[in-house]
C-alpha cells in the first residue's frame, strides 16, 4: 500500500510545476521596485507596499520604534487627516491593515479591483507626506502599551519567547521584541519617529505588490504617475551587527502565574537561499508536519508528555535566524521529560536518516501548501513580497526547485550540523500559583 | 506552525471576540467586518448547484478551474444544542475522534494517508453544527475524498483514543486558564445563557467529559450522522462528472434515519443587571459587556448588522475604535458584535485596557451604547456602513475554501438560493430610523452582565 501511494505521488509531482509565474517586475528612475501579479478569476485586487525597514533596523534603546511608526502611518497627512486612510478604504467596501516584523514593514489594501487606484493615491501620500504630530504619537504610544500587555506581559508562553531570543542573540537586533521593550517604547518621541520615517520611508526602499483582476501596463502608469516623483534617499546606515558562533547551551528559566509548564528551543541556522535551509525546511515536517510527524505521534500521542508540540525553520529572514521547537506539558507531567523527549527525536534523525516516504510525505505537504495557497491573490502578493524582502522574488521558484531535491541523508546531515546542544539556547516558564489576595 | 504573534505585528486586532467555534468565527466576520476578509457589489453572483440526494444529502458544487484543488465542507446537523447537560462536549469529543480510527483504517494510518498526499481533514463542533473538512489537490481528489467519507461515515472510536483525547482536551481547558479573554468569555456565556448549551464551552468541562463513555459517542454519531441530516459543499477543480462519480461510490450506502428532535434548556427570560469580578494578576483588565441578542432567522438582522458595524463593527470607522483607541489611547482592541446563531446568540461589546482605566473604558462603552439608542447616526455613517457591508461582499468568495464554507453555512442558516445576489438590496433597505430602532430593541445599557477579569485592586471596578 505504502508503496503504491508512494510512487503515484512521485509520478504526480511533476505537473505542478505547470503553475507557470506570471509575475512582472518594473523598476522606477527612483528606486521603487514593482510586483504585478495578474489573476482574473475575481474582480478584486490586492495593493501592498513593503518597506526594508523592521526591529532589525533600530538602534538600541529604540526598539519598537518601526512599529510604532506603522501605526503612525495611518495619523494622517496635509492632504488626508488622522484616521482618514482606513475610512476612505472601508467606505470602498475594502479592508486594510499594516504589520511589522523584524525585517520589514507591509502595509495592503484588499479592494474592488476598478478601485486600486485609491490604493496608489494615499499610498504615495504617505510615503512623503506624514504629519506625525505629537498629540498623536502620545495618544498611539499608549496604544502600542496596551498592545504589548496584551500580547505579552498578560501572555506567559509569549512572555517566554521573547526571553529566549533575547538570550539566543546578543548582539544582533533579533535581540529584541519587534514590539520593544515597555521603557523603550515610552521613551520614543516624535521626532525619533520621524527621522526614522525620513531614513526608510523612501522609493528606493520601497517594493509595491499588486495582484488580481488588473492589467500590468495600466496599473505601472498609474504609479509612476503617483510615485515617479518621490525622491530616493541615499544615506541610510546598513544593518552591521552579526551574531557571532554560539559555543555553549544557554538556558532561561521565567517563573510567572501559569497553568502548565512551557519550553521553547531555539538552535541558530543559516536563513533562505543557504544551500542547507531546504533540508531544514523538511526537518522541520518531519517532525512535526501534521499527526503523523515524529514529535506529535511520539511526545503527544504514544507518551502523552506534552499537550501539544512543534517544531519549525523559520528561514524567510534577512538574517541567520531560528529553528525552534516548543511544548507544553500535559497536566502532571514533567517539563525535563518533555524536553528530554525532543531531544530523543532530534538524534534519532541525526543516527539514522529518515525513511524515503517519510521525506517525501514531508515535500508532498510544503508542496500542496503552496499550491493552495495561490488561490489566494492576497497570499500571491504576499509571497512575492517576502521573497523579495529576504532577496529577490525569483527566489520563490528556486524554492520549490530546492525542496524537491532534498534526500534523506542532507535531513540527517543538518540535524548534526546545527541541532546541536552548544547552538542551542533554551527556555523554560516554571508556573507559579497566583498569591492569597482573593 | 510557529507562534506568529512575535514576529508579525497587526496594527489591527486580526480577530476580535469569541472564538468559541468555526461558526461563531463565521458569523461574527459577517457582522464585524473589522477583520481581514468580510463581506459585496451590487451585482455580485455565485455559480452555484444544488440538489438532493435520494438518501436525503444536500449537495451544493460550485466549478472554479483556475487552480488544482477542491475544497470539501460537510455541515452535520449536530453540536452541543444535541447532548445532555451532564455529558457536555460530547458533540466535540465525537468530531475530534473522527479520525482517529474507523472501519477500515487505524489512527495512524489516516493521517499518514491523508498527509502523504499533503492532503488535510479538519472536523469540529461549533454552538450549531458540526464540521468536518477536506483540502486536497486535485490530483489526489479520489483518495482524499474516500479518507474524507471514511470518517465521516465509518468511525469506530477506540476506547483508547477517546481516553487519550478526553485527557487531552482537559490538559488544553487547563492551559487555556492562563489566557484572561477565555477566562472573560466563559463567565460571560454562562451568566448570559445559564443553562442553555451556548452557555458552555463546546469543549464541556472535566466533570462532563469524564462522564462520557464510548457507548455515548457511537449513539451521537450514529443518530446524528446521517445523510438526510447534513450538507454538503463543494468548491474547486471538478467537473459534475466527477462529482456525480464520487459521489456514487462513496456516499450512495449512506443510509437515511429519523432525525431525532432537540430537547433544549430555554434561555433566562428575566433582565437584570449582573457583574461578575474575576481575580488575575495580569497588567490588563479584560472587559466583556452584553447581553442577549438575535438569531440569524431575526428579520432586522440586516438592521443590526448596519447598527452594530457603526457602533463597534466596523473596526477604524467605528464609534468604540474611534472613541476609545483613536482620541482617548486607552486600547489597542476595542469591538462589539453580535453573534446570531440558530438559537438566540449575544451582544457583547469588549476591551482590554490597563487595569486602571478599565472604569473609564467601561463608561464609556455603556455612553456610547446610550448615544446610538438616542440619536438617529448620521448619513454619512449610515452611507459608509452600507457602502462596507456590501462593498466588502465578494472577498467572502474569494477563494474556494471560503466558497464551500459559504455555501454550507447559507443552506445550513436557510438563507436562500439568492442569498449571494440579494445580500446588497436588503443591506441598502436599512434606514436611519431602522438603525435607531434596533439600537432601542436590541442594545440595553441598563440591564447587561459585565465580566471583568483583572487585578481587581487595581481596577477598584464602580460597577
Amino acid at each position: 500500500m505504502k508503496n503504491l501511494v508512494f510512487l503515484l505521488a512521485f509520478i504526480l509531482i511533476i505537473p505542478l510545476s505547470a503553475n507557470a509565474d506570471t509575475t512582472k517586475e518594473y523598476n522606477l528612475d527612483n528606486g521603487l521596485k514593482v510586483l504585478v501579479v495578474e489573476d482574473h478569476k475575481a474582480a478584486l485586487a490586492i495593493f501592498q507596499i513593503w518597506y526594508r525597514v523592521g526591529s532589525r533596523n533600530e538602534p538600541m534603546g529604540k526598539s519598537g520604534i518601526s512599529h510604532l511608526l506603522e501605526h503612525m502611518m495611518f495619523k494622517g497627512t496635509p492632504k488626508y487627516g488622522s484616521k482618514a486612510f482606513s475610512k476612505i478604504v472601508q467606505k470602498n467596501g475594502g479592508v486594510d491593515n499594516g504589520f511589522t516584523t523584524k525585517d520589514y514593514t507591509m502595509y495592503y489594501q484588499s479592494l474592488a479591483s476598478d478601485r486600486i487606484a485609491i490604493s496608489i493615491e494615499l499610498e504615495a501620500d504617505r510615503m512623503k507626506n506624514l504629519i506625525i504630530d505629537p498629540k498623536e504619537v502620545l495618544a498611539e504610544r499608549s496604544v502600542v502599551m496596551e498592545e504589548r500587555r496584551m500580547r505579552y506581559d498578560d501572555d506567559p508562553q509569549n512572555s517566554l519567547h521573547e526571553e529566549v531570543m533575547a538570550a539566543a542573540y546578543k548582539s544582533h537586533p533579533y535581540h529584541w521584541p519587534v514590539i520593544g521593550w515597555m521603557s523603550d517604547i515610552a521613551s520614543i518621541e516624535r521626532n525619533d519617529l520621524y527621522s526614522h520615517y525620513m531614513a526608510y520611508y523612501s522609493p528606493d526602499n520601497a517594493v509595491i505588490v499588486v495582484s488580481g483582476d488588473i492589467k500590468a501596463d495600466e496599473i505601472i502608469q498609474k504609479i509612476k504617475a503617483a510615485f515617479g516623483k518621490i525622491p530616493a534617499v541615499t544615506d541610510r546606515r546598513p544593518v552591521t551587527s552579526r551574531e557571532d558562533e554560539q559555543k555553549g547551551e544557554r538556558r532561561v528559566s521565567l517563573k510567572r502565574e501559569a497553568e502548565l509548564p512551557y519550553v521553547i528551543g531555539a538552535y541558530h541556522t543559516p536563513s533562505f537561499p543557504d544551500r542547507d535551509s531546504y533540508a531544514l525546511e523538511v526537518l522541520g515536517a518531519v517532525l512535526s508536519g501534521g499527526k503523523s510527524s515524529r514529535v506529535y505521534k511520539t511526545i503527544v500521542h504514544e507518551k502523552k508528555l506534552a499537550l501539544s508540540a512543534y517544531a519549525d525553520y523559520s528561514g524567510l529572514s534577512k538574517d541567520p535566524y531560528l529553528f525552534m521547537f516548543g511544548a507544553t506539558a500535559a497536566p502532571g507531567k514533567d517539563i525535563r521529560d518533555v524536553e528530554n523527549s525532543l531531544y530523543e527525536e532530534i538524534e534519532k534523525i541525526k543516527k539514522e536518516p529518515p525513511a524515503e516516504n517519510e521525506v517525501q510525505k514531508a515535500k508532498n505537504q510544503i508542496e500542496a501548501a503552496f499550491i493552495m495557497g495561490q488561490d489566494s491573490i492576497y497570499f500571491q502578493a504576499e509571497l512575492a513580497g517576502i521573497f523579495e524582502m529576504i532577496g529577490g522574488w525569483k527566489l520563490k521558484e528556486q524554492y520549490l526547485e530546492g525542496i524537491r531535491k532534498v534526500t534523506p541523508g542532507d535531513v540527517s546531515r543538518v540535524a548534526k550540523k546545527y541541532l546541536i546542544e552548544d547552538n542551542r539556547t533554551v527556555g523554560v516558564l516554571i508556573p507559579t500559583k497566583p498569591e492569597e489576595s482573593k | 506552525m510557529s507562534k506568529q504573534s512575535e514576529v508579525s505585528l497587526l496594527r489591527r486586532p486580526a480577530v476580535a471576540g469569541s472564538q468559541k467555534s468555526e461558526v461563531r468565527i463565521f458569523l461574527i466576520v459577517l457582522f464585524l467586518c473589522s477583520m481581514l476578509f468580510a463581506l459585496c457589489p451590487d451585482t455580485y453572483a455565485l455559480d452555484s448547484n444544488r440538489k438532493i440526494l435520494p438518501n436525503g444529502l444536500t449537495v451544493l458544487y460550485s466549478e472554479k478551474h483556475n487552480i488544482p484543488i477542491v475544497m470539501v465542507t460537510m455541515i452535520i446537523k449536530a453540536s452541543p444544542l444535541d447532548e445532555p447537560q451532564e455529558k457536555a462536549g460530547l458533540a466535540t469529543l465525537v468530531a475530534g475522534l473522527l479520525d482517529e480510527g474507523t472501519k477500515n483504517r487505524k489512527s495512524s494510518e489516516i493521517s499518514g494517508e491523508i498527509e502523504f498526499i499533503g492532503a488535510s481533514l479538519g472536523s469540529s463542533a461549533g454552538s450549531d453544527y458540526t464540521t468536518v473538512t477536506l483540502s486536497v489537490l486535485k490530483k489526489d481528489m479520489e483518495k482524499g475524498f474516500e479518507l474524507f467519507s471514511d470518517i465521516a461515515l465509518n468511525p469506530v472510536f477506540p476506547q483508547e483514543e477517546l481516553d487519550r483525547t478526553r485527557e487531552r482536551i482537559k490538559g488544553a481547558l487547563k492551559q487555556r486558564e492562563e489566557d484572561p479573554s477565555f477566562l472573560a468569555g466563559r463567565a460571560f456565556d454562562k451568566e448570559v445563557f445559564g443553562e442553555h448549551p451556548y452557555g458552555r464551552l463546546t469543549e464541556g468541562s472535566a466533570e462532563t467529559l469524564s462522564a462520557i463513555t464510548r457507548e455515548d459517542l457511537i449513539q451521537f454519531h450514529s443518530k446524528y450522522f446521517i445523510p438526510n441530516n447534513a450538507i454538503l459543499s463543494i468548491a474547486g477543480d471538478l467537473t459534475s462528472g466527477e462529482l456525480d462519480s464520487l459521489m456514487k461510490k462513496y456516499l450512495a450506502s449512506w443510509k437515511a434515519a429519523v432525525v431525532p428532535e432537540k430537547k433544549i434548556n430555554p434561555m433566562p427570560e428575566e433582565k437584570t443587571k449582573k457583574v461578575v469580578k474575576i481575580e488575575k494578576d495580569v497588567t490588563q483588565a479584560n472587559v466583556i459587556l452584553g447581553h442577549l441578542g438575535v438569531s440569524r432567522d431575526n428579520p432586522d438582522y440586516y438592521a443590526i448588522s448596519v447598527m452594530n458595524y457603526i457602533l463597534g463593527g466596523g473596526g477604524f470607522s467605528s464609534r468604540l475604535m474611534q472613541k476609545i483607541r483613536d482620541e482617548m489611547g486607552l486600547a489597542y482592541d476595542v469591538h462589539s458584535f453580535f453573534v446570531p446563531n440558530k438559537e438566540r446568540g449575544v451582544f457583547q461589546a469588549g476591551v482590554q485596557t490597563k487595569n486602571e482605566s478599565a472604569n473609564t473604558a467601561i463608561g464609556e462603552i455603556l455612553r456610547q451604547m446610550e448615544k446610538i439608542r438616542e440619536e438617529k447616526v448620521s448619513d454619512q455613517e449610515l452611507a459608509d456602513a452600507k457602502a462596507y457591508l456590501t462593498g466588502s461582499f465578494p472577498r467572502r468568495l474569494d477563494t474556494s475554501r471560503k466558497i464551500a464554507d459559504f455555501l454550507a453555512s447559507v443552506e445550513f442558516y436557510n438563507l436562500g438560493k439568492d442569498y449571494v445576489e440579494k445580500y446588497p438590496s436588503y443591506i441598502n433597505a436599512v434606514t436611519k430610523e431602522d438603525v435607531l430602532r434596533v439600537a432601542q430593541k436590541y442594545l440595553d445599557p441598563e440591564n447587561f452582565v459585565l465580566v471583568v477579569v483583572a487585578n481587581q485592586k487595581k481596577a477598584g471596578l464602580k460597577y
